[in-house]
């Protein structure tokens, strides 16, 4: 017999489970106490609930195994919602372990009592209050197990703290069945061979592929299928990396500040292939005016939710995207012609890529497009790059040419400010050693800034790129075109000094204000400070704008262009 | 378009709250919803009647059968089944209406379980129209007080919901 707090620890053992973030509190004392008897699960402790739940999710985003968190109850909950919204909207598999009060104090009021459940049902896949011991065990095997399978998602498990002291026998069961939950894998094959005859027929194709062909660890299949019918390919936000950035057929990002070229070619297609994507309103624009073009969509996802929600689909595919491309695959190594037409429809598009929309004006100021260009040419390509939430975000998808999947990671569909720096740490600690960059702003940059001090504590070398223009870039330039520059609340003043702040936390501060000395500044950053996190507070153009955009309401091919300004 | 969506689902603490809230967060109707345990007390059996188009059905259907403890989703309406609604009416019986309301009662097939001096309890079984005729057919003064269970239904013949 063992203690509720061992069996928690046993079931992370049993799960692989190397390395917890958390943070502990009352409810949790116990799980806490176990912990601290064994070295299998390492702990790291965060310095706000918000970022031990960013940083469990980064853990999963990049390494593919599910990130946990371990939080006490009450506040140690609700700071962990918005990290929760966040998993939950990019479908990030994540455990998170929450302390409850006593069962028998559960609805009095008690001290750090929350209604665990009921604040995170909405944003969780699914979510669990224990309240015999006994169902311990196989509660948190259901967790990873719903957490990693089918759409996967972010499961919160609520344990009240009597149960973790109550005695039982540990027996954690090597594989589980749940009469209502069995996700699809395998796709329809009729659909798929549907789907491969559509292909054939295809004059202009386009493949879009999102995050779930990240999720799926399908992009290597992706490129293969992509070259054997020589398409060109676009990736949503969450899918850069997904196919590399640096090929031929590579379109670039599509949506609302996606290339000329990608939504171009996605609106004017005549077959789209979406696999893993949900053709979100930042990607399809106005879905009236989408709807327009004729075409045929074949549509690959494991939720058949997701599927037909705001676009008609003539071929969906229910399954998961490694095993239909797999199936894909097979049945065009059997027979495969590549369209003529094809080459028409490519000489269009690189027609459409000779306007080079992402040139940008030159300045005698820092332009942030090429402070993102540098720490692309510093780090090889190979860095893994965090961001936040903003104009930052979207110059760092831009430009820096994901050629990998799990490289990039953002928080693509809540939008959250203040994931960058413990997306770093989640990063580091699945990836010990890898170059991390954290591309950021002033005002994202706050929003988790006390992070700094754990990077400090377990020596977590990220490199934050500050793309400082003293504004909340990506509203002011939304006031400035469609407010009458009306500047409402988007200017920061009172900056802290970053460089000496980040002394402050015992790290390396640079302020780089002229273009020149942007590459060696990254330069000295990745090398002689390698093993050092540097805050890089780059005083970057504050008129810089992201180009293309397509604005909100507006088509897909109804683009502003940075040269139409 | 009217359409009667039944559900089984695990019979967990949580369960209703689930599906209220789905339906709550994505913007679709309740008009009534009923729930009680089934044959097999592992299992719940949830009755939802709610209007949308079929896009927005199709939506909820898919929606329903993606939360965990949903074990299957039918669209009942979708095919031939029956339907019933029970309501309890309180009604005022007093002077002539006493013998008025009895022989309304009896004319809808109703059943009176409980009698005062001065009201009737009138129980009616039947599909939710009927249950709306019979409220019209009152005089509407009369009427103390109603409350309806929502609509339960059920496939014909050989459709079947079951684990």
């Amino acid at each position: 017999m063992i203690s509720g707090a061992e069996i928690v620890i046993r079931c992370l053992q049993e799960e692989k489970v190397d390395c917890v973030f958390g943070y502990p509190g009352g409810s949790v004392l116990h799980i806490y106490d176990a912990l601290f008897k064994q070295d299998e699960v390492k702990h790291i402790l965060v310095r706000h609930e918000q970022a031990a739940v960013h940083a469990a999710d980064a853990y999963s985003r990049s390494s593919q195994r599910v990130g946990v968190a371990l939080v006490t109850s009450g506040p140690g909950v609700t700071n962990t919602v918005t990290g929760i919204a966040t998993a939950y909207m990019d479908s990030i598999p994540m455990v998170v372990l929450c302390g409850q009060v006593p069962t028998q104090y559960i609805g009095q009021d008690a001290f750090q009592e929350c209604d665990t459940v009921g604040i995170t049902r909405p944003c969780v896949k699914h979510n669990f209050l224990v309240k015999d011991v006994k169902d311990l065990a196989i509660t948190i095997k259901k967790a990873f197990h719903i957490a990693a399978t089918g759409r996967p998602g972010p499961v919160v498990v609520d344990i009240p703290k009597d149960i973790t002291a109550q005695m039982c026998e540990f027996d954690y069961p090597k594989t589980i069945q749940m009469r209502s939950y069995n996700p699809v894998v395998k796709g329809h094959l009729g659909q798929i061979k549907k789907a491969v005859q559509i292909l054939q027929e295809a004059k202009r194709p386009i493949i879009y592929a999102g995050g779930g062909v990240i999720l799926s660890d399908a992009a290597e299949k992706l490129t293969q299928l992509a070259r054997k019918l020589n398409f060109p390919v676009t990736n949503t936000l969450m899918g850069l990396g997904g196919y590399p950035a640096t090929d031929r057929q590579f379109v670039g990002m599509l949506g609302m500040h996606g290339t000329f070229e990608a939504n171009n070619a996605m609106h004017y297609a005549d077959v789209i292939l979406a696999i893993g994507a949900r053709f979100d309103d930042r990607v399809i624009g106005n879905p009236e005016h989408f709807s327009q073009e004729k075409r045929r969509v074949i549509h690959i996802d494991i939720d058949p939710s997701s599927i037909s929600k705001r676009v008609k689909v003539d071929v969906p595919i229910v399954g998961n995207v490694a095993d239909v491309l797999d199936e894909l695959l097979k049945l065009l190594d059997a027979g495969c012609k590549t369209d003529p037409e094809v080459a028409d429809w490519w000489a269009q598009i690189e027609e459409w890529r000779g306007r080079e929309s992402l040139r940008y004006r030159q300045s005698e100021h820092i332009m942030p497009q090429f402070v993102v260009e540098k720490l692309y040419e510093v780090t090889g390509g190979d860095a893994f790059i965090t961001s936040d939430v903003g104009q930052h975000q979207m110059f760092a998808a831009q430009y820096y040419k994901f050629d990998k999947p799990r490289r990039w990671i953002n928080s693509g569909g809540l939008g959250t400010m203040g994931v960058g720096l413990p997306y770093g740490m989640g990063v580091l600690m699945a990836n010990p050693g890898a170059q991390v960059a954290c591309v950021t702003g002033e005002g994202s940059i706050q929003m988790c800034i006390q992070e700094m001090s754990t990077c400090k504590q377990y020596g977590l070398p990220i490199k934050i790129i500050n793309l400082n223009n003293g504004m909340l870039g990506m509203v002011r330039q939304w006031q400035e075109m469609f407010y009458s520059k009306r500047y409402s609340q988007s200017y920061v003043t009172s900056l802290p000094d970053f460089v000496k702040l980040a002394e402050a936390y015992g790290h390396v501060g640079m302020r780089i204000e002229r273009p020149e000395d942007v590459e060696p500044a990254l330069r000295k950053a990745f090398t002689e400070h390698k093993d050092d996190l540097v805050f890089m507070d780059f005083i970057i153009d504050p008129a810089a704008n992201v180009f293309p955009m397509v604005a909100a309401g507006k088509g897909l091919t109804e683009m502003i262009l940075a040269e139409e300004l | 378009m009217r359409h009667i969506i039944s559900i089984l689902i695990e019979n967990e603490a949580g369960a209703l709250s689930r599906v209220a809230g789905l339906f709550s967060a994505r913007g679709y109707n309740i008009e009534s919803l009923t729930v009680a345990p089934t044959e097999d007390e592992s299992l719940s059996r949830m009755t939802i009647l709610t209007h949308g188009s079929d896009e927005v059905l199709e939506q909820i259907t898919k929606q329903l059968n993606k939360l965990v403890d949903v074990v299957k989703v039918v669209d009942l309406s979708e095919a031939a089944h029956v339907e019933r609604e029970l309501m309890l009416i309180k009604v005022r019986a007093t002077g002539k209406d006493r013998e008025e309301m009895k022989r309304m009662a009896d004319i809808f097939r109703g059943r009176i379980i409980d009698v005062t001096e001065s009201t009737y309890v009138i129980e009616l079984t039947g599909a939710s129209s009927k249950l709306d005729s019979f409220i019209a057919a009152l005089d509407a003064g009369l009427i103390l007080e109603t409350v309806r269970t929502g609509v339960c239904g059920i496939g014909r013949g050989d459709r079947i919901l079951k684990v």
